[in-house]
């Protein structure tokens, strides 16, 4: 890998943020080298999803400073794709899959523009990326969690972004859709592409993932799967309940990813 | 005057076709820009804006002296804004729910607007300033330079939902991602509540502040029943909105002294309660016939199932089973006798005796092809 080369993807500084009195992230630094697959992890509440939004300026810092390929957010918005949790949107909107896929192209074509057939194009060769071409059409309500979730992933994939950050894309899909993410995923990575996920599932970490952010409101560990992935990273994480993992044994829970 | 004009003379009736114009443009924009309120489940906000108008009618009224109708409707577009920004202060900063803000603000504004028309009518020389009309509307007092307004004020209103038309889009489906894509939330939503606004104060002079929010969610509402495409909807919605409007106020105006609020309103159930009934899709009907439907297959499989099970047991096609054993077999479900007949209709089952059925070779291989290999464990 030549992430040695370039600026950092990601560069997060002292990054603090507080719901009323309670801190949210905790003087998080975080530094994520360009062309990996990061999972963000760690309990719920731990700041998971906030840490992605602060990125993207969706939740306001009170304090701290994020630089996106070395240059503030602002400047690399075009950089940057966001998958927000499937959850956030209510699927019974009047819409059709190839119509919310296109929304990627929104920023893109900025104020006013309507998407025409170049973006149409676009948002369909994205949904064959994720197997979804058959079901451009279909009234968005009709679609399985998993088929929700890569309808997401193609809206993403339309912005051709360096950087996708994505909020828990692996929550509660079918093993179809787990492929075919992961698959998406792999591509990205060949592509020189950074990809963050907040990720639940600690079984598949080392499966899916190169690196790894261990995180509970503050920074616990970070770097290359193989030697931050420990059982005792994650009973800091986790304070000492670590639900999945314990069965395995002493010493690194796991080898070198690939 | 008689109560009812002779529908004859409706076309060439000038006064109703003045009301006619301005309740069709006010339904149409109502209805269309009411459809980004219920798709981002603020349909209440609707509610909260047109009640919080009717101290800034009675304001700008006092104020000015004035009982031109842009006059009124500026006081009374001021205040719903008001109304809305205190809304949003509320939830931002304390942790009073959305409802309850709505609620709190709803009320008080509207309990304010009446102490001061209640002021206003005390008032000397200001005993028919006639500002009773905006509670309930009076579509016969439209005239027609108001239905001018009414339409130049709908059509911008229109125009920026289609110039906004991805932008509000986003912030109805997902205003993260919209936001992440560099549009500016907050302002998109300043500009769609702005538009909200002035479509629900133009329509305060015939339907009244008390009423006005249903021709906001009403037609949206009914709309979203016949369409699966947020351009369906709010182009239905506004349909809805017009066809309401016109026919609520030309009744109430061929009607001494019927309010038209409440007319409009009345109009607008109708609508309402048959696309709940019998919307393509979403409709209660369609939904009983789906329903039924899936309960006959499921209760044809059931018995087939069964029947092979019994052919098994006995091990012989020809011995028949009477009904009464068939409907044992899983306790609660009736009507064995149409689905064996069904059945029998497809050559799945034949009848041995009076009440005795078997079941055919064919059935045999249907059941098999419809859940294989199950008989080993079907219940004797």
């Amino acid at each position: 890998m030549s992430e040695e080369q370039q600026a950092p993807a990601i560069e997060v500084n002292d990054l603090t943020v507080a719901y009323r009195e309670k801190p949210v992230l905790w003087d998080v630094d975080m530094e994520v080298p360009a062309g990996v697959i990061m999972a963000i992890v760690g309990p719920n509440g731990a700041g998971k999803s906030t840490l992605i939004k602060a990125m993207l300026g969706l939740v306001r810092a009170a304090a701290g400073q994020v630089l996106i390929h070395g240059r503030p957010y602002d400047q690399q918005r075009q950089l940057v794709a966001y998958v927000p949790q499937r959850g956030s949107v209510d699927w019974d909107f009047p819409t059709s899959v190839l119509d919310v896929v296109m929304m990627g192209c929104y920023g893109a074509l900025g104020w006013l523009r309507r998407p025409g057939k170049k973006e149409r194009a676009a948002a369909l060769a994205a949904l064959e990326q994720v197997g979804m071409q058959d079901f451009a059409e279909r009234q968005i309500s009709q679609l399985s969690g998993g088929q929700q979730q890569r309808v997401f992933l193609a809206r993403a994939l339309v912005q051709s972004a360096r950087l996708y950050l994505m909020d828990e894309p692996f929550q509660g899909v079918d093993a179809k859709t787990e492929r075919a993410i992961v698959e998406v995923l792999r591509r990205l990575r060949a592509e020189g592409k950074t990809v963050v996920c907040v990720h639940h599932d600690l079984e598949t970490v080392p499966e899916y993932f190169d690196w790894v952010f261990l995180l509970n409101v503050r920074r616990i560990a970070a770097g290359r799967v193989g030697e931050v992935f420990t059982e005792e990273n994650l009973r800091l994480t986790y304070g000492g309940r670590v639900p999945l993992l314990q069965r395995g044994g002493g010493g690194a829970v796991v080898g070198a990813g690939r | 005057m008689s109560a009812v004009v002779p529908l004859l003379d409706f076309l060439g009736d000038y006064t109703l076709r003045t009301v006619a114009l301005g309740a069709a443009a006010l339904g149409t924009v109502s209805g269309a820009l009411g459809s980004y309120a219920v798709l981002r489940k603020r349909s209440l906000l609707g509610d909260a804006i047109s009640h919080a108008a009717l101290p800034g009618i009675a304001l700008a009224f006092l104020l000015t002296g004035s009982k031109a109708t842009l006059v009124l409707l500026a006081g009374a577009a001021a205040a719903g804004w008001l109304g809305t920004l205190l809304v949003m202060r509320i939830v931002g900063t304390t942790r009073v729910k959305e409802d309850s803000a709505l609620g709190i603000v709803l009320s008080v504004f509207f309990g304010l607007g009446l102490v001061l028309l209640t002021h206003i009518q005390k008032l000397p020389d200001a005993s028919q300033a006639g500002l009773d009309r905006f509670l309930f509307g009076q579509a016969a007092t439209l005239l027609h330079r108001d239905v001018v307004m009414i339409a130049g004020l709908g059509a911008v209103a229109l125009l920026v939902a289609m110039l906004f038309w991805k932008e509000f889009k986003l912030l109805s489906f997902d205003p993260d991602f919209g936001a992440s894509l560099g549009f500016p939330m907050r302002a998109v939503d300043v500009v769609l509540t702005s538009v909200l606004v002035l479509s629900i104060v133009i329509g305060l002079q015939t339907v009244g502040v008390v009423l006005m929010s249903a021709m906001v969610v009403a037609p949206a509402a009914a709309a979203r029943q016949w369409t699966d495409r947020m351009g369906g909807m709010v182009a239905l919605a506004g349909a809805f909105g017009a066809l309401a409007g016109v026919s609520g106020s030309v009744l109430s105006s061929l009607t001494a002294r019927l309010p038209t609020g409440p007319t409009i309103v009345l109009c607008l159930t109708a609508v309402v309660l048959v696309s709940l009934a019998l919307a393509p899709n979403r409709g209660l009907v369609w939904e009983w016939v789906r329903d039924q439907r899936s309960r006959r297959a499921l209760q044809t499989d059931a018995v087939l199932s069964d029947l092979r099970a019994l052919a098994r047991q006995h091990d012989s096609l020809d011995h028949g089973h009477s009904i009464k054993v068939l409907e044992a077999m899983r306790f609660g479900r009736g009507g064995a006798r149409s689905t064996l007949e069904t059945l029998a209709e497809r050559g799945w089952a034949r009848r041995t005796g009076a009440d005795e059925w078997s079941i055919t070779p064919a059935g045999l291989a249907e059941a098999e092809r419809r859940a294989p290999g199950k008989d080993e464990e079907e219940r004797p």
